[in-house]
């Protein structure tokens, strides 16, 4: 009696603790979210969708911002993508035992947990400094070099999820490995790889480090990828450092609208992968 | 070969379409089967029975290649399939496949549509128009006794199926490549009793056309469904023969003993 008693008292302690830290982890995440809704809302306008990113003291907007985000990020996810969801099926369906397969994967989780400045110092040495300016296009290196390892990652991760008795199955019917591997073990997979690829979309559209030394920023609008080109994130790092007002209520707007995407990425993923698990 | 044949007559026209001769088989460095000597008869239903690690399924992935998925398992010895070396280098793997199909003990239905579940495999092997690729998905669901629970919702998935109808549905999928033998890996022991029933009442009409070998665990089941009866042991072919001789008669003592349940 006195046993059960004792462990009841440490089932409950350890449940409060438990919610305790959970509620420590939400706290922080809430107020941090509130005050990006809060400031960031007050300071949406019409204007930041239309116009560009203005010299301190006057009226401006974010729209070269927005759209070098989106083509900088859609251009890396482009290009990551494929070598990232090949690479995946490689290490899963082919070389995951050799020696290859497994230095590849090792190297691969080392990259996966870079410092993002290192990716952009990198592209630093081997792109920009060779042609000798910041351009756009380096910075869509540097973030297709961060999507990479991430779209490798979970690739790998879901292929192997697949159980071996499927596998099997495909293969008894006396079907070739090739297409194997794209009519039944990738398909069996796809919402989990494209979760994968949709949060890689989100961990890159907020990173500031790898674009400071790639892409740098641009006051003006341009859509020529051999210029320097604005970002949200390095924008709101410019304007969130800046003495002026405008600047950092303006940098809010861009924390608010990132936030917006970042989560709206998430709940996509999340649906998606749902959708896979009611199936 | 004659319709007169029966398996309470061992000395009717049978003609053996499978042949083990002195075959050995290792996982690696461990000798997983030895010296198997065995005959395979066309349209018949051998039964494999034995203890767990036995290997009773070990045989039965041989006369596809399933071991070929990995590349520590071999084998020696002499395999046919009607003369041809199975064991060859040069023997086309996916043709062999295709006449020697297999269903798991575990349903695997892939996941598309109930439809294209049937025609994956026939789209491997041959190339069918439209319709006559419908006749045949629905020829298929008919043999597996799947067709009058399924044909409304063809294009639903197949993992939407229970896991009686999704063991049908691999067996339909496995039939619809029309292969010459059909190899069955505990078929039944996920499913429960109605379906059982089902898939043995399956493989009575469908060992008219096709050569069926089935591994179980159930012995009651191996002496219903089965012609033919191999007791394995510890990678060792014991005893084979007429099911009933088996099940009644047994030549050997350690057969007689996993029978009777005083051991296994």
């Amino acid at each position: 009696m006195d046993l059960r008693r004792r462990r009841k008292f440490i089932n409950v302690f350890a449940l409060f603790m438990s919610m305790l830290a959970v509620s420590f982890g939400l706290f922080w995440l809430f107020w941090i979210l509130i005050d990006v809704f809060n400031l960031g809302v007050g300071a949406l306008r019409l204007s930041l969708f239309t116009q560009m990113t203005p010299p301190p003291g006057s009226e401006g907007g974010l729209l070269n911002a927005i759209v070098g985000s989106l083509i900088q990020v859609g251009l890396a996810t482009l290009i990551g993508t494929p070598f990232g969801v090949l690479a995946g099926v490689y290490l899963a369906e082919y070389g995951g035992h050799t020696w290859l397969g497994r230095t590849t994967l090792f190297i691969n989780d080392i990259l996966l947990s870079a410092p993002s400045i290192v990716v952009g110092l990198f592209i630093y040495a081997v792109y920009v400094a060779q042609v000798g300016h910041f351009s756009a296009l380096a910075g869509v290196f540097a973030l297709s070099l961060l999507v990479i390892p991430v779209v490798i990652r979970t690739t790998e991760n879901m292929l192997v999820l697949v159980p071996d008795s499927l596998r099997e199955a495909v293969f008894a019917l006396g079907t070739p490995k090739w297409k194997v591997i794209t009519k039944v073990t990738l398909r069996a997979s796809m919402a989990g790889i494209v979760t994968g690829i949709l949060l890689a979309v989100a961990r890159v559209s907020g990173e500031t480090a790898p674009l400071l030394f790639t892409a740098l920023s641009n006051q003006f609008w341009t859509l020529d990828l051999n210029k320097p080109m604005a970002t949200l994130p390095v924008t709101i790092f410019k304007f969130a450092m800046s003495p002026f007002a405008d600047w950092q209520r303006m940098a809010w707007a861009g924390v608010f609208l990132i936030t917006l995407g970042v989560l709206g990425l998430n709940i996509l993923a999340r649906v998606l992968f749902r959708q896979k698990h009611k199936q | 070969m004659t319709e007169t044949k029966t398996s309470d007559d061992p000395a009717a026209a049978l003609t053996t379409q499978i042949t083990f001769r002195g075959f050995n088989f290792y996982y690696g460095k461990y000798h997983a089967l030895k010296n198997i000597n065995l005959d395979i008869y066309r349209t018949q239903v051998t039964a494999f029975i034995g203890p767990s690690g036995c290997g009773k399924s070990t045989l039965l992935r041989t006369m596809n290649r399933m071991y070929d998925l990995y590349p520590d398992q071999r084998a020696e010895g002499e395999l046919r399939l009607d003369g041809m070396d199975i064991l060859d280098k040069s023997v086309d793997i996916n043709h062999l496949r295709a006449r020697v199909g297999m269903v798991f003990q575990k349903p695997t239905p892939f996941p598309m549509s109930i439809h294209d579940n049937i025609a994956f495999g026939v789209n491997l092997q041959e190339r069918l128009s439209r319709s006559d690729m419908d006749d045949r998905v629905e020829w298929a669901l008919k043999k597996a006794a799947l067709w009058d629970e399924v044909k409304g919702i063809l294009n639903q998935s197949g993992m939407s199926l229970s896991g009686g109808q999704q063991q049908r549905l691999c067996i339909a999928r496995g039939i619809a490549v029309k292969p010459e033998v059909l190899l069955l890996d505990e078929p039944t022991s996920a499913l429960d009793p109605i379906s059982t029933m089902r898939i043995e009442e399956l493989i009575a009409e469908l060992k008219e056309e096709f050569t069926i070998v089935i591994v179980t665990h159930n012995m009651q089941q191996a002496a219903r469904i089965s012609d033919y009866t191999a007791y394995m042991y510890l990678g060792e072919l014991v005893e084979f023969g007429v099911t009933d001789q088996i099940f009644i008669k047994p030549q050997k003592k350690q057969t007689e003993d996993y029978i009777t349940g005083r051991f296994g």
